[in-house]
């Protein structure tokens, strides 16, 4: 299986059209997506035709690198004339009349969309279960979880369905799927990607990403899909540097943070010794690693269990059966029409998230959640602020546990929230963060975390690509595909 | 027992901006249901809001314009309740930080003092789409292209103690907006409507009583009899012992009652909180003095110009500078007129006001233009003609005759000054009606208007009168 970075050189060296690759994978995604059931849609014709006119641009020297690399969207992202579900029965009949942002930047710069892959309803679960279109599988495992909420995209980068797809992470959905399912995923900073077009779960964490077979990759990926959007007032308008310029940097005197809050009970041993063995790999490479604390963390689950759902219950509100979407059979009245609309098309998860979302935002219960949450995540913000002053990446593992089995936590949801203990904090705090393969634990890849300061996407994305040249995990791949 | 009414007022301001408040769809009112919504109007999946920057330089232009602070940072935040004309399922809307804080304006009440009206504060917020109720067979209609169209909601305190307060209050506001050219106040279309929160109390009570709000109130006439119906249900429900049920009330013209709308139980919990798609909006100094240096006289500035420049009264001062439009038309008449503001004043609020009433048009829609009404007003004050003919004239000039001196020439109607004339005509008079002169003589003095009477007939009322009036007594007394 090929990364970006050898595809691009294959298609500019004529060594392979568009047309060709793009069949390669959908004939792959024919094959293996009935055992997987990575996608919820697949654009064929429209895959064949874009490919066609990538192999033409070539053809005409009109190209640029990316120019006939096929791509996996999450379902997440609104593609023009294409349904666009987000993983939910109240979107099943839903046909997008326009393009997110980054459908559009991807497009522009000639990517192949492949299809929408599957996730969590609304972004919102740790294991891909909680889709409308049934639970995506683990390569490695196919009795096992890919992760969630970007599932979907983890499973199909992972089975080589597609070279590289998007995700989005609002919680740790772009780098938990990545480390179960042994890929690299990277969350940029909030506010580097438009969030425009992409269908908000929880509006002040949710940022879209990447989820792709190298660090390398994902550097060539974020040069397009990152800057500043008119249309997304909370995106930042900042200059976009060439992400794959320093990526072979020294990372000498990179001076490395553990959080001891990382590393402790609830941590599996077996992925702890692989994670640990990760770090003394960066030692070698020249970095240094000093013990730093994030007293808060433990904090973080309550306060996003708070923020998360309140934004969530006012940002789907707008699903109400009356302009598109999943609507009632022959509706009583307006409150009838409503209700069961609601009841009908949202799945289990998503109504308690937005359950306690209502709650938390009621008259009288404000002050003492959504407020108390908001000072939470202040802390947080500076447990961070403070690490930075004395080192310069944060490394741990992304995950306390690999892959567990479908069904193993669906009637525990609390334990299904503490899969994302370290990840959530980074959305918190609106920061970059990083998983790359890192070694296995009885079979299973485990995800090594790379967090940065805001906008160190350049630095995280060296420090990763520094490890992927000196290690292979990243190129692992698993049996049967 | 005696009561006092106790009024406040929010006024919901529609701005004049092309496109609305968080997206690029136009504004205009009156086009097909549905054809000025885009997809951030319809709350499509995964659309963002992005403020439209003209409309916080209009709220700067309001904050100013009731002597308000601005704040230097305020919030959008999220009201969440479902109804089908609000696509998201929320308005956004500022709540703990709008964007202009306490100001105040000052009215004229009937005995000629000012009163001062607390305004609360002022805030931004995105309109909802039309539920139409009609012609749907049981169904509702919904036409969406309202939602998204900028308000400033203005809030005052409960300062008014009277239907006529509120009214003097809502004029000046009113005023302020089509001034500040931030609003058409065209009430009708809704672009400029208010809803009336009513309490009494026993007079001296310092505690207000149980208040209603008063909606669906979209003209001064209808603000102000439902305020009175209001106010006398419920000091009659408070006289026979009952009490006042704090709820919204919805006016009906047509049978001039409030009726209850929603009880406070029905109240909807909003769950506010702040809107994370938007940043707080930041506002500089800078940014505040550059509008300060844009605004154009306001209607109280204006209005004590008017009484210092032209020594109008305080009254026809305030009535003339009502709106910007007609300010500078009688400020024109009276450059015309030769500098005649007392006359030119008595015109534009006399004649010309009430023939624009009856015709049911706008001061900019006038067939006579301020220019050919200064000419009038002039050849009044030069006695070419006198007032009474200058009517006919103006009669004239509405239907289209011309101007006034070509009117004059073509109908002959100059005042004849000339004093020969006067006497030779009085002389002629006097002649025809011996019998008169002899009881005048006699001691009829009442006799003298017949002379007069007869004097302006034989000329077609073309003699000046005070003329007219010395020669007649001088020949008749000889």
């Amino acid at each position: 299986m090929k990364t970006v970075a050898e595809l691009s050189r294959d298609l500019a060296s004529k060594k392979i059209s568009s047309v060709e690759l793009t069949k390669h994978y959908l004939d792959r995604i024919k094959k293996f997506d009935k055992t997987l059931n990575a996608f919820i849609t697949v654009t064929e014709d429209q895959a064949l035709e874009n490919a066609k006119k990538a192999d033409e641009k070539r053809a005409k020297s009109a190209a640029g690198p990316l120019t006939g690399i096929p791509l996996a969207q999450k379902d997440i992202f609104c593609t023009l004339g294409v349904k666009t579900t987000c993983g939910s029965k109240i979107l099943d009949n839903f046909i997008s009349p326009y393009d997110a942002t980054t459908v559009q930047k991807f497009n522009d710069a000639g990517l192949v969309l492949l299809g929408k892959t599957n996730m969590d309803e609304f972004a919102m679960g740790s294991s891909n279960e909680n889709s409308f279109y049934g639970p995506v599988k683990n390569p490695w495992d196919l009795e096992r979880v890919p992760g969630g909420s970007s599932g979907g995209s983890a499973a199909t980068v992972a089975a080589g369905l597609a070279p590289a797809a998007t995700g989005t992470d609002t919680g740790g959905s772009i780098r938990q799927p990545a480390a179960l399912c042994g890929i690299t995923g990277l969350k940029p900073t909030y506010g580097r990607v438009s969030r425009y077009g992409m269908i908000a779960f929880a509006s002040s964490l949710d940022q879209g990403g990447l989820m792709t077979r190298s660090a390398e990759d994902a550097a060539l990926l974020l040069n397009v899909m990152a800057g500043f959007d008119e249309k997304d007032s909370t995106s930042v308008d900042k200059p976009v540097p060439d992400y794959t310029k320093k990526l072979n940097n020294s990372i000498k005197g990179l001076r490395i943070g553990l959080p001891s809050e990382f590393f402790n009970q609830g941590l599996d041993a077996d992925v702890a010794k692989v994670v640990q063995a990760a770090i003394k790999e960066y030692e070698k490479l020249g970095a240094s690693v000093h013990e730093i604390h994030l007293p808060n963390t433990k904090l973080s689950i309550p306060a996003y269990y708070v923020i998360a759902p309140a934004e969530c219950s006012s940002n789907l509100a707008r699903f109400d059966g009356v302009r598109y979407g999943y609507r009632c059979k022959n509706p009583q009245d307006l409150e009838d029409l409503y209700k069961r609309s609601r009841s009908e098309g949202f799945g289990a998860e998503v109504k308690r998230r937005i359950m306690i979302g209502t709650y938390a935002l009621s008259a009288g219960y404000y002050d003492a959640y959504y407020l108390q949450a908001q000072k939470v995540r202040g802390l947080i913000r500076q447990d961070f602020s403070k690490a930075f002053e004395k080192v310069d990446v944060i490394l741990g593992p992304t995950s306390p546990t690999t892959a567990f089995k479908i069904g193993e936590k669906t009637a525990d949801p609390i334990s299904m929230y503490l899969s994302d203990i370290y990840t959530i904090a980074v959305n918190l705090a609106g920061l970059p963060g990083m998983s790359i393969p890192c070694g296995f634990a009885k079979n299973l890849p485990v995800g090594l975390q790379l967090i940065g300061n805001l906008f160190s996407e350049e630095q995280l994305l060296t420090a990763a690509h520094n490890y992927q040249k000196v290690t292979d995990w990243h190129t692992k791949q698993p049996e049967g595909f | 027992m005696e009561w006092e009414t106790v009024i406040g007022l929010e006024v919901h301001a529609q701005l004049s901006t092309k496109s609305k408040i968080f997206s690029g769809a136009a504004t205009q009112f009156g086009a097909e249901p549905n054809t000025q919504a885009c997809a951030i109007d319809l709350g499509f999946p995964g659309v963002l809001p992005v403020l439209n920057a003209e409309v916080i330089r209009m709220a700067i232009k309001l904050g100013l314009g009731i002597n308000a602070e601005i704040a230097p940072r305020s919030v959008f935040a999220r009201k969440n309740y479902f109804y089908p004309d609000l696509p998201k399922g929320y308005q956004i809307s500022q709540y703990e930080l709008p964007i202009v804080k306490k100001g105040f304006l000052d009215i004229l009440l009937e005995d000629g003092s000012v009163k001062r009206i607390n305004i609360t504060r002022a805030h931004l917020e995105e309109d909802a789409g039309k539920s139409l109720h009609e012609d749907f067979h049981g169904q509702s209609g919904i036409d969406l292209n309202r939602a998204g169209t900028p308000l400033l909601e203005i809030v005052s305190e409960p300062d008014m103690r009277s239907a006529k307060e509120a009214i003097a209050y809502l004029k000046v506001l009113h005023s302020l907006v089509r001034y500040l050219e931030i609003c058409d106040g065209n009430m009708q279309e809704g672009s400029f409507r208010c809803d009336a929160n009513v309490s009494v109390r026993k007079k001296g009570d310092p505690k207000f009583g149980t208040r209603t709000e008063l909606k669906n109130l979209n003209s001064f006439r209808f603000i102000e009899r439902a305020i009175n119906f209001e106010v006398e249900r419920q000091i009659e429900l408070l006289e026979s012992g009952k009490k006042v049920t704090q709820e919204t009330r919805l006016y009906d013209p047509n049978k001039n009652e409030t009726r209850s709308m929603r009880g406070k139980e029905e109240a909807h919990d909003y769950r506010y909180f702040p809107d994370p798609d938007l940043l707080p909006v930041a506002i500089t100094m800078d940014q505040i003095e550059k509008v300060r240096a844009e605004l154009p006289e306001l209607p109280q500035q204006k209005r004590q110009r008017f009484i210092d420049a032209y020594a109008l009264s305080s009254y026809d001062a305030s009535v003339l500078v009502t709106s910007k439009a007609l300010a500078d038309y009688f400020e024109t008449v009276v450059k015309e007129s030769g500098n005649q503001p007392k006359l030119a004043a008595n015109w534009v609020m006399g004649e010309l006001s009430g023939a624009l009433n009856k015709a049911n048009l706008e001061i900019t829609e006038s067939p006579v233009t301020a220019a050919q009404l200064g000419k009038l007003v002039q050849r009044i004050a030069d006695n070419t003609i006198s007032g009474k003919l200058a009517k006919t004239i103006f009669e004239a000039m509405w239907n289209g005759e011309g101007d006034v001196d070509a009117i004059i020439e073509k109908r002959g109607l100059k005042q004849v000054t000339d004093s020969s004339a006067i006497e030779a005509l009085v002389d002629k008079i006097i002649a025809a009606n011996p019998a008169q002169l002899a009881d005048y003589r006699a001691g009829k003095d009442k006799l003298f208007g017949y002379f007069v009477g007869q004097a302006m007939k034989e000329s077609g009322g073309k003699m000046n009168p005070q003329q007219l009036n010395e020669v007649l007594k001088k020949k008749l007394n000889a």
